[in-house]
């Protein structure tokens, strides 16, 4: 890896990013009408005594997920882009390392990620009052972690691509299972054991216990660091396999 | 050792289909040889064999005195797709200082560059907005924008007006005479008469290996065209007998 190369990639993709301004408007400003309908949603609902609202229990788990699902999304399209137009071989031919290009995309969509988290999350916390004990520092944090997680899924199953068509449908196959099994429609420990072995695997079910533990403890608990660094190394392990898919060579 | 290309016995299967039957041939150092054959006679799977990205068969391709492909080429060959290969969401100028930067050169060298392939008026306009002639110029600069030793083109000049076709033409040859060895593919035989040397391939075999006054000689033709035609179905008696 060579870091002017890293930095040139790194602006190039923003720059990419900054050009579709469309896709940025819709980047900052999506999490926040959902956060709104979902205020809406449970406002009037009651809440037990001793426990958060539901509000705060659902706002503070979406705000992990949209970096997710929005970058898992906008990385598969770029470098199936990448691929399809010819650039990507292109690339491998100059000196470029695979790793830069593929952190080049982590760092550039990771940091997408941040300012996406950083919106919703002000607007839940200051306009729709969300409570959690622990910082919104850490949410903003957490987030980040599950955007830059994405990219490096997005950038992996974008082998599995051969059109936009299939891109999209990696979308429903990573994301769903993901946000059906990580504890926000029915607590973990209260699954069948087979579901909860599946749970058990998925990286965001390691995101999701961290935002609840910066929801429940004021200070950062040693799980939520756990997973914080469970979530980092599968995106990691996501890089490596996307580094696999690149061929310098190919028939 | 004066090639800087040197293939032997090249053979490349794709799809179950040899598109190149044993190549062997040599790019000289510091001229303009032209790649000539009709559309898929194998010319890009040659260059792409050259470039390094293209998996071989049988054979061997050296380049620069490196096997095609070794990881220190790669700052010394510039390639030019046939499909513009340069980022439509960026400007002319943003995709071309991003390709300096992967080859350690800063902006001015990029501009400059731009500027060299005919493109300064639309420097600042996005490559998905040009014509299809500018986008391939688009691509050409970031190709010649690390200012490699060795540069392989495929097809550069399709759809170009002809006077920018004679400026680039002339800036090939300038760039030879610098040193730089070009490889530079068309299937517009006018174009045949400006290369230095010639490699005329059909069906994945090389029909001619020679300069254009020598073909010219051999076939007793002065229209390279009528050459060339002469020169394949002297090939294809030769097969049949």
């Amino acid at each position: 890896m060579n870091p002017h190369i890293l930095a040139a990639t790194t602006g190039r993709i923003l720059r990419q990013l900054r050009h579709d301004r469309r896709t940025v408007a819709l980047l900052v400003v999506v999490p926040t009408v959902l956060l709104t309908l979902v205020y809406f949603m449970y406002v009037d609902q009651p809440t037990p005594p001793g426990q958060p609202t539901v509000f705060d229990r659902v706002a503070l788990i979406m705000l992990g997920f949209f970096p997710f699902i929005i970058m898992f999304l906008v990385t598969s399209i770029a470098m199936l882009r990448e691929r399809t137009t010819g650039t990507l071989e292109r690339l491998l031919t100059t000196p470029l390392a695979k790793l830069d290009l593929l952190f080049g995309y982590g760092i550039a969509f990771g940091l997408a990620g941040v300012v996406q988290a950083t919106v919703a999350s002000a607007v839940a916390y200051w306009v729709f009052d969300l409570t959690t004990a622990g910082s919104i520092g850490l949410v903003i944090m957490i987030a980040a972690v599950n955007a830059v997680l994405a990219v490096a899924l997005g950038l992996f199953c974008s082998a599995f691509a051969r059109t936009e068509f299939q891109a999209v449908q990696f979308m429903p196959v990573v994301v769903a299972p993901q946000l059906l099994l990580c504890g926000l429609f029915v607590p973990r420990g209260e699954m069948a054991g087979w579901l909860q072995a599946i749970s058990d695997v998925l990286p965001l079910s390691y995101a999701v216990e961290a935002l609840q533990e910066v929801g429940a403890h004021a200070d950062p608990t040693g799980t939520m660091w756990r997973d914080v660094a469970i979530v980092a190394g599968a995106a990691v392990a996501a890089l490596v396999l996307a580094a696999a898919t690149l061929r310098r060579r190919s028939g | 050792m004066d090639d800087t290309v040197s293939v032997r016995d090249l053979v490349v299967e794709r799809g179950g289909r040899r598109v190149l039957q044993g190549i062997s041939c040599v790019v000289p150092r510091g001229a303009v040889t032209g790649l000539l054959g009709p559309s898929g006679s194998g010319k890009t799977t040659l260059m792409r064999a050259v470039v390094g990205v293209q998996t071989v068969d049988s054979g061997t391709v050296t380049v620069l005195g490196r096997p095609a492909g070794a990881a220190e080429l790669r700052r010394r060959v510039g390639y030019l797709t046939q499909a513009p290969s340069v980022y439509a969401d960026l400007t002319v100028r943003e995709n071309a200082r991003y390709f300096a930067a992967l080859h350690g050169r800063d902006h001015a060298h990029a501009d400059q560059t731009v500027a060299d392939v005919g493109l300064a008026g639309a420097a600042t306009q996005l490559v998905g907005n040009l014509s299809g002639g500018q986008r391939s110029r688009a691509s050409l600069a970031c190709a010649l924008v690390g200012d490699p030793e060795l540069v392989i083109l495929d097809e550069p000049t399709v759809g170009q007006d002809p006077v920018l076709r004679a400026d680039l033409w002339a800036r090939f040859h300038a760039m030879a005479a610098a040193g730089t060895t070009l490889l530079v593919s068309s299937h517009v035989m006018d174009e045949a008469g400006r290369c230095d040397r010639l490699l005329l391939i059909r069906d994945g075999r090389l029909v001619a290996d020679d300069t254009p006054a020598a073909i010219r000689a051999a076939t007793g033709v002065d229209d390279l065209e009528e050459a060339f035609l002469r020169l394949i179905k002297a090939s294809e008696q030769e097969g049949s007998a």
